[in-house]
């Protein structure tokens, strides 16, 4: 109970100490703090819009945070989230579209299986890479976000835009592979707030990290990797193996995302439809302390905080939504330096950065 | 015809590649002392938007006419400087993981600019508009001498000095510096904050010399390609220059010569494969299959003393 | 010159040094000898200002100092080459060495003029060097005399010198013999810490005993002799000695052939061993620590990369080379490493976590839905029949690992490992950082597995130790066997010089 209690304290000291800074910042531009975050924070909880909003812009961020964190606890740093959603939410469209006609039942499905199967590839590259040539991931990641960027802006300008349409999106995907949003079955609950289905496919997923993590094992081999790759060698473990299969199942974890977008809400591929959820999903991750639980509660703090800063644009005088980065910047910051304080206390960090001779 | 072709684009690709080369050497202190420095995007904004903000001010709040977009440049090295403190804080003293201090650093400067930039100027982040002769020198040569003077000066402070000799043991094998006498943290630290002199440099360049104002999230990836730039470079500066010079050529390609490039059946390249071009050639580089790309030995752990 | 006074520091649980006083007097060549762990490296590192010391002074030239880095050492004239050279190999001989104390100005690094004063240096004590040159370009040798050279280039009167002679050749010896003895006509004061006694009888005027993080002994070379010293430095109150029934041996279940094991970089650590360990018996090697145990142990368990190693292990007749950690394991090798921490436990983990380390991956650990997820049940009862049957303490299953003391770390190591019951155990220093109730335990446990079949190499740098448990015993020196002893009947001192001088 009292680590328990100890994992809780440092990121509400974080969240806290981050408000406090926010705060000075919008007094110094003129604005009243307290106002400001009651308009952030107040708008998420209205029903059925905040709450609604809130929900649906928590699911991105609980892909992409669980992505980080299954990363993570392997010692690795996945950047590459944004990129590796981006990837998989064209190829969702994609197969959206080119089969257009099949009944749900099969379209659904193969819908899913591009989403986590494109995701994991492009995941599974920077894995490599640093399995079998020791290079670092936080650059590869980089640069494959990028990379994935233009290579789906290129395909939906050149190939699968509609004639005509200015807009950089693709055609729409077939009706079959629709997935149902919750105002077509919560009753009162209206059907033009996005929040679908996949909202619970990632609380599944949250609950699928826990098992896979800490109950099967191959999450035991990857939590081992991660927190000492000696010991977990000397246990008959294959570092290089793990660092594949853990990178793998990040990038289908944020490959899900694309199950949310393009399934459940535009129904096609809208270029740069990524609001920063994979940078985002490292706040998530890092503020949730690498934990399926926590990062529930971390990405719903950042959805509100999201969904507020339209609020806070719009209602105050100077603050505008950029607050909300502010405030995801400091807390991250007060969260990296918080391995100080531990260190303080005489233990060192939960995962160590992991490294290929 | 093909003459006003050719020299155009020298000139885009001086003007594209500077804040690439001033970020990139910048990156290049602070990596060679051993601190990763993936927030070079962070502190580039910072500078850019610092500078665009207080060039505005001194133009036509206080009058200064042509000294503005100078004090915008201090200004903007300065922004910089103390984006670096806070970074190296962090890392150096803090002991903090210097991948993630740099995600945040990022992400705050994200929304530090609109945050600023909506109570002064009640914008969605961009700040006016600086009339045209008031800002930074436009011409490509006078910019190329300056960047080739700067780079031969950061090369000779690396390889020539007492400073850059110590800079550069630090990055490599701080237990050796150490066992000379010589401040590891001290010397990071320096390395840090050269960083940010630099990369708000090349921020600052971007907002007052290559445009005449700051828009949101204006770097649009620089910093990083900066910072794949310096990886393509093997961590020196000559090279360094060279590959920002090759990324700005290719940046100033897909821009300008549209057209110009196609492929054997006869269509135009899409421009997204140029842009990728960068990407893919750091990613080969790191994995070595270009010669030995060997970062600084010491890069991006902590220094810690008593085993 | 230099005195140490009541020189008291410790290391999380571990005393380092137990209130240290040393005595070194000016123009001499002073030896600190003693096992590895003795303490000499830490009360050296403390003079030099890498550590700073929890109580005691430091008295230089007849002042007490306060060095709180080594710039403060160097300002007093201290200068120290550690036994892992402190060289940036990217950078030049000259670059070295002027680091930190560069010649010309702040805006003008003056190699030319750095590169002629070390020219100059180098002919005064006949250090050849080309000041140019890459230092990963030189040999072991000349990267020393690189060392050597950065301490007289900084105008040091005393130099520190850890373990110098342990990666040169014989005749490299000779030659830095010459330097030390031209050392100290040019009136430098210079301590060498080392283990291996004949170079201390060789070049020494006074000698250092430690032992234990205390010192034993301080006495005039030319007053005594390589016994004498071995028993100061090996020699404690005899421990409990093992009772123990005689072995039943059967045939050879680990056999070594010519085998050789080098590292990365090529250097051989075991060179061209061959000897063979029977079920059902405890052989130990005795050595002092750095001689080839480590790699010896890591080969035979799997974990160095097979292109650094030529030659044959078989077990049980099967050869093993080039299988990996985990089919070793299940062909009944199990290992308890040398380094618990880096090694043998996963810190942050539970102990019941811990508990299935190396078994976690097949039932009955990982026993559902096609053995993939693990049986929690399995677990715990595993987690209680070690914790019990090894009192480990405190007992519970749940505590991270990091929480336990060394010994009861250890204790859950060799429960873990006589569960997997093994026809091979490989043991390197099981008893190191333990408490005296747990050393015994831990004997009886090995010998109990043995009397159950199972063929234990045991490496262990304790002497009591490995003569009271060892059925035979051999020694180990620079990577080969330097003899073999019965240890019932083998005293401390035949086994100490085996251990130290190879012959």
């Amino acid at each position: 109970m009292k680590t328990i209690a100890r994992e809780l304290l440092f990121p509400l000291i974080a969240v806290v100490a981050a408000f406090i800074v926010g705060g000075i910042l919008i007094l110094l531009v003129g604005d009243n703090p307290i106002v400001a975050y009651r308009l952030l924070l107040g708008s998420a909880l209205s029903w059925p819009d905040g709450i609604g909003y809130t929900l649906f812009h928590a699911t991105p961020l609980i892909f992409t945070g669980l992505a980080v964190l299954v990363g993570f606890r392997c010692g690795l740093f996945n950047i590459g989230a944004e990129g590796q959603l981006y990837i998989a939410a064209f190829a969702t469209a994609w197969v959206g579209i080119t089969l257009a006609n099949w009944p749900p039942l099969v379209l659904v499905p193969l819908c899913f299986a591009a989403a986590i199967l494109s995701g994991a590839l492009w995941a599974a590259i920077p894995g490599v890479l640093k399995a079998r040539f020791g290079s670092h991931e936080v650059i590869n990641t980089i640069m494959l976000n990028f990379i994935a960027v233009a290579l789906v802006s290129y395909f939906t300008q050149y190939h699968y835009r509609v004639p005509g349409d200015p807009i950089m999106q693709t055609a729409t995907i077939g009706e079959g592979a629709h997935i149902a949003r919750f105002g077509q079955f919560v009753p009162g609950f209206p059907e033009r707030i996005p929040l679908n289905i996949a909202f619970l496919l990632a609380l599944l997923c949250c609950l699928l990290v826990y098992l896979f993590l800490w109950r099967t094992k191959w999450g035991y081999e990857i939590r081992a990797t991660g927190s000492n790759p000696s010991a977990a060698e000397y246990g008959g473990i294959s570092i290089r193996k793990q660092i594949v299969l853990a990178m793998a199942v990040s990038g289908a974890l944020a490959g899900m995302v694309g199950i949310n977008e393009v399934l459940g809400y535009r129904y096609r591929y809208y270029d740069g439809f990524s609001d920063n959820y994979g940078f985002t999903g490292i706040a998530v991750a890092l503020l949730g302390r690498n934990h399926p639980v926590g990062v529930i509660f971390a990405a719903l703090l950042f959805a509100m905080l999201q969904h507020g800063g339209i609020y806070v644009d719009g209602f105050s005088e100077h603050v505008t939504k950029d607050i909300v980065q502010v405030l995801q910047g400091i807390i991250i910051l007060f969260v990296a330096a918080e391995s100080f304080f531990k260190w303080l206390v005489g233990r060192s960090g939960s995962s160590q950065r992991l490294r290929v001779n | 015809m093909r003459d006003v072709f050719t020299l155009s684009l020298i000139a885009s690709t001086i003007r594209l590649a500077t804040p690439l080369v001033l970020a990139a050497l910048g990156g290049l202190f602070s990596e060679r002392s051993g601190v990763i420095n993936i927030a070079l995007e962070g502190k580039m904004l910072a500078g850019a938007f610092t500078a665009a903000a207080v060039t505005y001010a001194a133009d036509s709040k206080l009058g200064m006419g042509n000294a503005s977009p100078w004090i915008g440049l201090l200004a903007g090295v300065l922004a910089g400087l103390i984006i670096a403190a806070i970074y190296a804080v962090t890392c150096i003293k803090f002991k903090a993981d210097q991948v993630v201090s740099g995600a945040a650093i990022n992400i705050l400067m994200i929304g530090i600019p609109g945050f600023l930039g909506g109570a002064l100027f009640l914008s969605s982040g961009s700040t006016p508009q600086i009339p045209k002769d008031h800002l930074l020198p436009q011409s490509p040569a006078v910019i190329a001498i300056a960047i080739l003077v700067l780079v031969a000066a950061i090369w000779y402070v690396l390889y020539k000095t007492p400073f850059g000799l110590r800079l550069r043991a630090v990055g490599e094998k701080p237990e050796a510096a150490d066992a000379a006498g010589v401040s590891v943290s001290r010397l990071r630290y320096s390395g840090v904050l050269l960083a940010g002199v630099l990369a708000g440099l090349g921020g600052a360049y971007l907002s007052i010399g290559q445009s005449s104002l700051f828009t949101r999230n204006m770097t649009a990836g620089r910093g990083f390609i900066a910072l794949a730039a310096l990886i393509f470079g093997k961590w020196r500066p000559v090279q360094t220059l060279l590959a920002c010079l090759l990324f700005g050529f290719t940046e100033a390609v897909s821009i300008q010569m549209q057209g110009v490039f196609k492929l054997p059946s006869g269509e135009d390249i899409p421009v997204q494969f140029i842009q990728m071009v960068p990407y893919v050639l750091t990613i080969v580089v790191l994995a070595g299959f270009i010669g030995s790309s060997r970062p600084p030995r010491a890069l991006g752990i902590p220094y810690q003393k008593e085993k | 010159m230099l005195e140490l006074r009541q020189i008291t520091k410790r290391f999380g649980d571990v005393l380092a040094n137990d209130h240290v006083n040393i005595v070194v007097k000016p123009g001499t060549i002073h030896a600190i000898v003693g096992e590895n762990g003795a303490g000499k490296s830490t009360a050296m590192r403390i003079a030099y200002g890498f550590y700073t010391p929890d109580s005691g002074e430091i008295v230089v030239d007849g002042q007490v100092r306060d060095i709180k880095s080594p710039h403060d050492a160097i300002a007093l004239g201290i200068g120290m080459v550690h036994q892992h050279f402190m060289l940036v190999e990217t950078m030049t001989v000259a670059e070295n060495i002027v680091l930190g104390a560069e010649p010309g100005s702040a805006f003008a690094l003056d190699l030319k003029s750095a590169a002629a004063q070390i020219r100059q240096l180098s002919e005064e004590f006949k250090l050849a060097v080309n000041p140019n040159e890459p230092v990963e370009h030189l040999s072991v040798g000349q990267q020393q005399r690189v060392e050597l050279l950065k301490a007289l280039y900084r105008h040091a009167r005393l130099l520190i010198l850890d373990e110098p002679t342990a990666v040169l050749t014989p005749l490299e010896v000779e030659e830095f013999f010459g330097i030390l003895r031209r050392m100290r006509e040019q009136g430098k004061t210079v301590i060498i810490i080392t283990h291996k006694l004949s170079e201390v009888l060789a070049i020494s005027d006074e000698v250092t005993v430690m032992r234990d993080g205390k010192v034993v002994g301080g006495v005039q070379t030319k007053d005594t002799n390589a016994a004498e010293l071995a028993r100061m430095m090996v020699g404690r109150e005899v421990l409990l000695r093992v009772e123990k029934p005689e072995p039943h041996v059967g045939g050879p279940a680990l056999e070594l052939r010519n085998l050789s094991v080098l590292t990365a970089t090529g250097a051989k650590r075991v060179d061209n061993l061959t000897f063979e360990v029977r079920s059902g018996e405890i052989v130990g090697i005795a050595g002092v620590e750095g001689n080839g145990q480590t790699e010896l142990i890591e080969a035979l368990a799997g974990l160095v990369e097979p292109a650094q190693i030529t030659g044959e292990i078989r077990a049980d007749g099967r050869n093993i080379n080039g299988l990996g950690a985990r089919v070793r394991r299940e062909l009944g090798i199990a290992h308890i490493p040398e380094d618990r921490h880096r090694r043998g436990l996963l810190l942050d983990f539970s102990l019941a976590e811990n508990s299935i380390l190396g078994v976690h991956y097949r039932p009955p650990i990982a026993a559902y839905a096609g053995n993939i997820f693990l049986d929690e049940n399995a677990i715990q009862r595993r987690a209680t029949e070690i914790i019990e049957g090894f009192d480990v303490r405190p007992r519970n299953a749940a505590l991270p690992a990091r929480a336990l003391s060394g010994g009861n770390q250890q204790k859950l190591i060799i429960g873990r490992e006589y569960h997997v019951n093994p026809k091979v155990l490989l043991v390197s220093q099981p008893t190191r950082g333990v408490d005296i109730g747990a050393i015994e335990f831990i004997h009886r446990q090995l010998v109990s597995l043995r009397d159950k079949g199972c063929a234990i190499l045991l490496v262990s740098a304790e002497l009591e130790e490995v003569t009271s448990l060892s059925d035979r015993l051999l020694i180990i020196h620079e990577g080969r066997i330097a003899g073999e002893v019965d240890p019932k009947v083998a005293t401390l001192e035949e086994i100490g010089l085996l251990m130290t001088r190879g012959h």
